[in-house]
């Protein structure tokens, strides 16, 4: 990391193996960081993710007892096109006889690599001041299983960072204690930081009145212009 | 590192003042569920407050955000990392200068891109300028919040207005500066330009000892801000409030002293601490922080170096970073202003993030305003000191 620009005392290898010291099993991940800034990651698993956070808060080496910043990133389901060499039998017909004889031809195939939704947390360490130390973790898809476990209870600061995460992406946090929409209205059906969002053509509609009216004057213009043509 | 400023010295605190006493009744009262906001003078904006009382006591206080909600984020993701830049002004409208650095700064980081010596002086003093602007305001606010209406806030912004004049003749804008680029500054500023800035924080101190006298002369104003939205340490920390505000409860935490972005370990000055945490602690550590600024400024001001003011190898056209990611983070004056973004070797950033020090400021709103009347709700939550442009984005 360049100087000044925050330091680290222990690297991420080092966390990694102090996390499975104190909380056995608890799968962690690291995510390197190939560009300059070299700020690499912890993935978390859902199922340790509060212990793990509750022991870097309470750790006496790292005490990272401030949750900086709660991210939301979207990673949509992406569409792998691929060209594969395929060997397969082909039937000819050479002067009147069927022979068969292997081919090679190239193939393009098409796989779906399924996305997910990941919240990233930005840790320091106030009593220390060291940092940053970067966790994430990962839904399983985009869709129907979009739960991560909250923060909250560990990191009080993460209480309206994380419920920006879900009125924009769409993460649902369990165990957060107050999970409503925070910047739009509560009314608001889509998510839209998710990358394939599509606004709406208008916002706000709702049937006013004026809609009222103006159906019941195109049924009497309608009319009208029917006995205008049957006269 | 050199030893806080030990505030209670400073501070004419009236120690056991007498305040009247809570009548308590056997009369049966009635909640009722007040919205303030979001067209109250006092919400600097448009915010609301949904408070439930008992009485003149506040029982419950849920903040309401939203109505300047633009999805800021999604804009910078559609366009280029340069033109960002000039939307980043709007956030916090009162510092555009150090929304500008710390989005330079993450870009700088994710990019590895260095920035030249002069460049980095420019930064310093306008960060600085813009941070006694902008708690020049906020304690003007502070006064306008009690009923002192007009005069005292206008008193502030006569040297904001000075200031906003020095961003104007360097940049062209009072307040939409848009002055920082990735590896540098956009103009150089001139040597008249700098005579200019030196006769102003000459004058400064004059100012600062003239204003402080208003918050510590009168004695309405320590009546309703002593002992008042009181916020311990422990709890300051844990919900990750920044800034005046956090150094205010006691906490020695200024990002210019940890991270030492810039070139801010070139510079002797002082961290200011509170020992109350309460509203009149707030205000005085930014009185304290506007001198400490002056005395940046002054060594700023006398040590900077001639040079180019941009990298000269900095990329402006087709400017595309290498895939990764990078957070970067300043001490701006409302508190810790970040910017995460992750690159996909694309023109654009494919995750922009802004760290609103305001919007996470207020989380710990309801726990300083419980059982404090409806009248200290407003100080309280001035004390905090937010911008709308930024709560929201």
């Amino acid at each position: 990391m360049p100087e000044g620009r925050g330091f680290e005392v222990k690297t991420v290898e080092e966390i990694k193996a102090a996390i499975e010291a104190a909380v056995p099993g608890a799968g962690v991940e690291i995510v390197t960081n190939p560009g300059p800034s070299a700020q690499h990651s912890l993935r978390l698993a859902h199922e340790h993710a509060v212990a793990v956070a509750t022991f870097l808060r309470d750790d006496e080496e790292l005490a990272l007892d401030f949750l900086s910043n709660v991210s939301g990133v979207d990673w949509p389901d992406k569409e792998i096109v691929e060209k594969v060499k395929v060997t397969r039998p082909v039937t000819k017909t050479v002067d009147g006889v069927e022979q068969t004889a292997e081919e090679t031809v190239e193939e393009t195939r098409k796989r779906v690599e399924p996305g997910s939704l990941e919240v990233v947390y930005h840790l320091y360490s106030m009593a220390k001041k060291q940092g940053p130390v970067i966790v994430r973790m990962k839904t399983v898809n985009r869709t129907d299983d979009v739960a991560v476990p909250s923060l909250t209870p560990v990191w009080r600061s993460a209480e309206f960072q994380e419920r920006e995460v879900f009125d924009l992406y769409g993460v649902k946090f369990t165990g957060h204690p107050d999970l409503r929409r925070i910047l739009m209205w509560d009314e608001f059906k889509d998510y839209p930081m998710r990358k394939d969002y599509v606004e709406p053509d208008d916002f706000e509609y709702e049937p006013t009145a004026h809609d009222e009216v103006a159906a019941r004057a195109k049924a009497h213009q309608a009319a009208a212009a029917q006995e205008g043509a049957g006269a | 590192m050199s030893a806080p400023v030990k505030l209670a010295a400073r501070m004419a605190r009236q120690e056991g003042w007498n305040r009247p006493p809570v009548i308590e009744t056997d009369n049966e009262t009635q909640l009722f569920e007040v919205s303030m906001g979001p067209h109250h003078p006092s919400t600097h904006g448009v915010f609301r407050m949904d408070v439930v009382l008992d009485g003149e006591r506040v029982i419950k206080l849920k903040p309401m955000f939203g109505y300047l909600h633009r999805n800021h984020e999604k804009l910078a993701e559609n366009q280029t990392y340069l033109a960002s830049m000039p939307y980043t002004d709007r956030l916090d409208y009162f510092c555009s200068m150090t929304n500008n650095w710390a989005y330079a700064l993450a870009v700088e980081t994710l990019a590895g891109q260095a920035v030249p010596e002069r460049a980095e002086y420019l930064r310093v003093i306008m960060a600085e300028l813009t941070r006694i602007q902008n708690h020049a305001s906020a304690v003007g606010f502070l006064l306008q919040d009690m009923g002192a209406s007009g005069t005292p806030l206008m008193y502030a912004f006569v040297q904001r207005e000075k200031i906003l004049d020095l961003f104007e003749s360097l940049t062209g804008s009072r307040m939409m500066c848009n002055y920082l680029r990735f590896g540098g500054c956009r103009v150089d500023a001139s040597a008249a330009w700098l005579e200019e800035a030196r006769k102003l924080v000459a004058e400064l101190p004059a100012f600062v000892d003239e204003f402080e006298e208003f918050l510590r002369g009168s004695e309405i104003l320590m009546a309703r801000t002593q002992g008042m939205g009181v916020l311990p340490a422990e709890l300051a920390v844990n919900a990750g409030i920044t800034g005046p505000m956090l150094r205010a409860s006691g906490v020695d935490y200024d990002i210019r002293k940890v991270d030492h972005y810039g070139i801010y370990d070139r510079f002797k000055f002082r961290v200011p601490l509170g020992d109350h945490g309460d509203i009149y602690d707030r205000y005085m550590i930014r009185m304290l922080e506007i001198r400490e600024s002056i005395v940046i400024l002054e060594q700023a001001l006398k040590e900077i170096p001639g040079g180019p003011v941009m990298d000269p190898k900095a990329k402006i056209r087709n400017f595309r970073p290498k895939p990764g990611e990078a957070y970067g983070r300043i001490e701006a004056p409302k508190g810790e202003l970040g910017f995460y973004l992750i690159s996909d070797g694309g023109p654009n950033p494919y995750r922009y993030r802004v760290r609103p020090p305001s919007l996470i400021n207020l989380t710990i709103l309801e726990d300083m305003c419980l059982g404090h009347n409806v009248a200290d709700v407003v100080l309280i939550f001035g004390s905090v000191d937010i911008v709308l442009g930024e709560v929201d984005r």
